[in-house]
């Protein structure tokens, strides 16, 4: 008898993961419109060139690995981690720093550990902290300035190429400096908040473009909590615990970097909803997300404040990634017909 | 009567498309007799039912043709009248694809009913309330029903609610899978059946109220129960509450919550929350069975799919052959062929068509490819989490997921995974379409494969510590008989000595104080290990049956203290034996010099000798007492009695060893029999085990079901082969038996 025999259920959602991961690259595009408007071609083309990175090195090691490689290639997840880690690197920054992160957060951070779904830290991050330790200067100069803070246009799309793939980075002089984060931080050691404010950086407001970034950000993630494909707890939780953190300690302009940098500056919002989100290396109980979340906001400002890093979104999201089994053993759900949940591991006997 | 019910909601569940309209444009038909009906002997949870008729045998539309086999069982009856033809193994429909026992009817055509009538008229009261409930539950038992939209568990088990007061009685017509519109079709057309079902069932758990749960896709079945309700003319406490489109809000404890807000306890029933939940056919086949008389044998099923040209829902008899009704309602074949029955969700697909519709058998599905693509190539889990939102048992699917994969079933087990339904919700809506649920299968059907195993070896292991025990015992009260007879011989030397003067001293009759104590206490350690024993028995019952999951912690708290008993007394008999021990007897000290072969013939001629000599006084001292009037004569009588017996056995014993040189090829059989009984034990505890593993393997539909049940086949084999062997060495030697007794 030729009857199909499959096991229940035999009907699915229209759900698949290559969509759920296109659906994550198409929330990034309006963050990443807003950075191109901002500062120049070079997010743009950094976000394309991790991508095709990524994208070559997954099949490469697929092929090395004996997987089909189109299979997992349509799955879209390191399209993702290519997109995330060209949103995150310095724009101007030369193409192998992005080449050398990309092409280890792919290879090491997720392959050799068996390829989508294993991996314990976040890709991305594992390649943006490499590059981070490894190349410092790069790390922290190749930041553009925003057309705000220049008050100029933007490099040109020929200059940034020659900028990031040839090494011209004189080109770009006029065009980059630190981030606001990094300069608040620095300035403010010697002056009050008013006289940092009124630095180029900041242009009389507090974040010169900055702000635009993170709120497309926020609202790509606004997108995919509508879709849910992540869920409201850890971006909600990170982002409180970094107010709080901020309002308790920080609550002087004059002393330490105010609340609304803290926000909608650096990479918050992507951490947030991009970064910190990533179900396979994050906590998954609807409690876990709670505190991975919280420990995320707590750590980055941490580090932010009284670490040697500007900004510290892959930091804190790497210290969670090794939380986050801990976290889950022990914030299982009570599930249905219990009276409390069973919390822990199994006793051995 | 119409309360507002507060509506609860439950957590997850999925909305997957309906697609129940194709199959209720059509009224409900009736599908016209078959030429064949097959009768799966198991078709409800609990032992299958043993048959009554023979192959050849006439039977009638109704009539009783297998009985239920123990307490959770359920009877089955013809479907119609004819011939029974057959009373063989044929395919069954259940996941494994396995053949089972099946009693195969030919109709005659005549579709002639056996007398019948209601259970009021037969007892001759007016009102249903002046039946007992025990005898209405028993007749619904009798009629052969079982649950008709779940797992076909028996509805009279279900009704002895015991000591349970229950409150409310639930009535599920939620029917949230889709495709599926068999109670749906049922309530519109049969609302009456199914209202005057509930106030019989209300009558029978003594229920303050009912509730029928209905999702709000089913307007026209609600409208109809409502007007069912208005007709019944008269105060009743039923009512009809209208539930949003979920699934699975048909599962029994979904829509407990939905209904109540309470949550039945893991592992529990319930009852034990003071509800009883039927589903509303089971409602209607009690009252046809209860009002007129009609037991279980036919049910409605929807047939849809969009390779069938005429979807419609049809009554069908029990037994029709799938392939029958398929070609009723126009089946167009596939070239991927698939037949699901049940929904797209929780059912199974059929392995062929030749088979029969069951008291369950709720939908039959033929899909078309378009309509439900086969299963795409799993990915990796990424993790995403949707499937803990989705899942209404509130569990993490994915971590179940993992542990099942990594065979790490202590922490799914303690992930809770006997709390999942298998509803397939998490896989469902898990992006990287898994098939979770069957790993779900796999992981308790292994766990349970375990638990099986250590309670086997657990019996195991009792076994032989009774068998030491016993050997303990025996050689103790060989111990104390001894000494009892050492006292009574140095008495009555005594006595000798002392002249035959007046009245014989009674001779120790019964056993020395310490060897009385001694044996009561055995008897106590005997009692307690039979309890263990049963206690053990049904523990593993409902180890394995998930029904009964909520009596494991009572039976082993009650395992724990026999247990606890049995060491207690155990350390008390060796303390008692020890002390035995040490009082030396002084026939053991006699007998120390003569430490021969016990068997050998002097001794046993010597043995012989003293019984004869004893026996001999003793009827001396008999004659004596009879002389005096003395009230021991009765007492003397006694022990003369046994005596002789002795005399008989130690002679018996001594001729036997006399003989013994006799035909060597008996000895030689005699052993070669012991050892062939030996092994044909073992190969029965192996085909036991083998059993055990197919059932529990078939129970879970897992692949490995086909493999065990060749194995199975083989060790039954060897173990009628061994049983040819016994008998046949058993034989010639019958006759040397019956001469030596
Ligand atoms: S839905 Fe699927 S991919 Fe997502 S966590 Fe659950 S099992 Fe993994
Ligand atoms: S099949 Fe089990 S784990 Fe999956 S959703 Fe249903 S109850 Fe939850």
């Amino acid at each position: 008898m030729g009857l199909l025999t499959l096991s229940s259920p035999h009907t699915h959602g229209p759900n698949s993961t290559s969509k759920v991961m296109a659906n994550v690259v198409l929330a990034t595009l309006p963050g990443l419109a807003v950075m191109t408007w901002f500062f120049g071609w070079g997010s743009l083309i950094n976000v394309l060139f991790a991508s095709l990175v990524a994208l070559a090195s997954e099949a490469a090691v697929l092929l090395i690995r004996k997987r089909p490689v189109s299979f997992f290639l349509k799955d879209n997840s390191a399209l993702v981690t290519g997109v995330l880690l060209g949103l995150a690197l310095p724009p101007f920054a030369p193409f192998w720093v992005t080449l050398v992160a990309t092409a280890f957060a792919v290879v090491f951070s997720k392959q050799m550990y068996g390829g989508i779904g294993n991996n314990p830290f976040n890709p991305a991050m594992v390649g943006y902290a490499l590059v981070l330790v490894s190349f410092p200067v790069q790390m922290t100069t190749a930041w553009a300035l925003s057309t705000q803070m220049s008050g100029s246009s933007i490099l040109g799309f020929g200059d940034t190429l020659q900028v990031i793939f040839a090494g011209h980075s004189t080109l770009a002089d006029a065009y980059s400096g630190a981030t606001p984060l990094d300069a608040y931080k620095h300035l403010i050691g010697k002056n009050t908040a008013d006289t940092v404010l009124a630095e180029a950086t900041f242009n009389g407001w507090l974040n010169g473009g900055w702000e635009w970034v993170n709120m497309a950000f926020l609202a790509g993630g606004l997108y995919l909590l509508a879709r849910r494909i992540i869920t409201w707890q850890i971006p909600l939780a990170m982002l409180l615990s970094l107010s709080l953190c901020s309002l308790i300690f920080g609550w002087d302009e004059d002393m330490y970097t105010p609340l609304s940098l803290h926000l909608l500056s650096g990479a918050t919002m992507l951490g947030a909803f991009f970064i910190a989100t990533d179900p396979v290396s994050a906590s998954t109980t609807p409690t876990g997300k709670l505190i991975y979340g919280a420990g995320t906001g707590i750590l980055l400002y941490v580090i932010r404040t009284w670490g040697s890093y500007p900004d510290a979104v892959a930091f804190s999201v790497l210290l969670m990634n090794f939380a986050a089994p801990f976290i889950d053993a022990y914030t299982q759900p009570r599930s249905y017909g219990h009276q409390k949940a069973r919390r822990g591991l199994p006793e051995k006997n | 009567m119409t309360n507002m019910i507060r509506l609860h909601t439950f957590h997850g569940g999925i909305h997957p498309a309906e697609n129940k309209h194709q199959s209720t444009i059509r009224p409900l038909g009736r599908a016209p007799l078959p030429a064949q009906l097959i009768l799966p002997l198991d078709q409800h949870i609990g032992a299958p039912a043993r048959p009554l008729v023979a192959a050849g045998d006439h039977v009638l539309k109704g009539q009783m043709i297998a009985d239920a086999d123990g307490f959770v069982s359920a009877p089955l009856h013809a479907p119609t009248s004819g011939t029974v033809t057959a009373i063989e193994t044929r395919p069954v429909p259940h996941a494994s694809g396995l053949e089972e026992p099946c009693i195969v009817i030919e109709p005659d055509g005549r579709d002639e009913w056996l007398e019948h009538q209601g259970l009021a008229a037969q007892l001759g009261v007016d009102d249903l309330r002046d039946i007992e409930p025990r005898q209405l539950t028993a007749h619904i038992r009798n009629c052969g029903i079982t649950g008709m939209g779940g797992a076909g568990f028996p509805t009279a088990v279900k009704l002895s609610t015991g000591q349970q007061q229950i409150d409310t009685l639930i009535l599920n017509g939620a029917e949230c899978e889709p495709y599926i519109t068999a109670d749906d079709m049922l309530m519109r057309e049969r609302a009456g059946d199914v209202v005057r079902g509930a106030q019989i069932l209300l009558h029978i758990v003594g229920a303050r109220r009912c509730l029928i749960g209905v999702e709000d896709n089913k307007p026209e079945a609600i409208a109809a129960l409502n007007q069912a309700l208005v007709n019944l003319n008269e105060q009743h406490h039923i009512d009809v509450v209208t539930i949003p489109t979920k699934y699975p809000s048909g599962g029994e404890k979904q829509l407990i919550r939905i209904l109540t807000g309470e949550e039945v306890p893991s592992g529990g029933i319930p009852a034990s929350l003071g509800i009883v939940c039927q589903n509303v056919g089971t409602a209607a086949a009690v009252c046809r069975a209860v009002d007129h008389g009609e037991p279980l044998i036919s049910r409605i099923t929807t047939l849809t799919g969009d390779a069938l040209q005429q979807p419609q829902n049809l009554e069908v008899l029990i037994g029709t052959p799938v392939s029958h009704l398929l070609q009723l309602a126009g089946y167009q074949p596939q070239k991927k062929e698939r037949v699901i029955m049940g929904g797209p969700m929780m059912g199974f697909a059929l392995p062929q068509l030749e088979l029969p519709v069951i008291k369950t058998s709720n939908c039959l599905l033929a899909p078309t490819d378009q309509e439900l693509p086969p299963n795409d190539i799993a990915m990796a889990c990424i993790r995403c989490g949707m499937c803990a939102e989705a899942c209404p048992a509130e569990l993490l699917p994915q971590q179940l997921y993992w542990f099942s994969k990594s065979q790490e079933f202590d922490k799914a087990e303690q992930h809770n995974i006997f709390d999942c339904i298998e509803c397939g919700a998490c896989s469902y809506v898990c992006p990287s379409h898994i098939p979770l649920v069957q790993y779900y299968r796999f992981a308790k059907g292994a766990i349970r494969e375990e638990r099986a195993a250590q309670a086997k070896a657990e019996r195991a292991r009792l076994r032989f510590e009774e068998r030491q025990a016993r050997k303990e015992r025996e050689e103790a009260e060989k111990e104390a008989r001894r000494k009892a007879r050492a006292e009574a011989a140095e008495k009555a030397q005594q006595e000798k000595k002392a002249a035959a003067a007046a009245d014989a001293a009674t001779p120790a009759a019964g056993s020395p104080p310490d060897s009385e104590a001694l044996e009561k206490l055995q008897k106590k350690l005997d009692a307690a290990q039979t309890a263990k024993t049963r206690t053990q028995e049904k523990l593993a019952a409902a180890r394995a049956d998930d029904s009964l999951t909520d009596k494991v912690p009572a039976l082993e708290a009650a395992l724990v203290k026999t247990q606890d008993k049995i060491k207690e007394l155990a350390q008390e008999i060796a303390a008692a034996k020890k002390a035995a021990k040490a009082a030396p007897s002084a026939e053991a000290a006699a007998g120390a010099s003569d430490k021969g072969d016990p068997n050998s013939p002097e001794r046993l001629k010597r043995k012989w000798e003293t019984a004869l000599a004893r026996l001999e006084t003793a009827q001396k001292r008999l004659e004596q007492a009879k002389a005096d009037g003395s009230d021991t004569v009765t007492a003397l009588q006694d022990g003369i009695a046994k005596q002789q017996l002795r005399v008989d056995e130690a002679r018996s014993a001594y001729d036997a060893a006399i003989n013994g040189t006799a035909p060597a090829s008996t000895t030689v059989s005699a052993e070669e029999i012991e050892a062939l009984q030996k092994k044909i034990l073992a190969q029965q505890d192996r085909v036991r085990k083998m059993q055990e593993r197919y059932d529990m393997a078939r129970a879970e539909g897992l692949d490995t079901v086909d493999a065990l049940a060749g194995g199975v086949k083989k060790q039954q084999d060897k173990l009628q082969q061994l049983q040819q062997e016994l008998a046949a060495a058993q034989n010639p030697l019958a006759t040397t038996d019956n001469e030596a007794s």
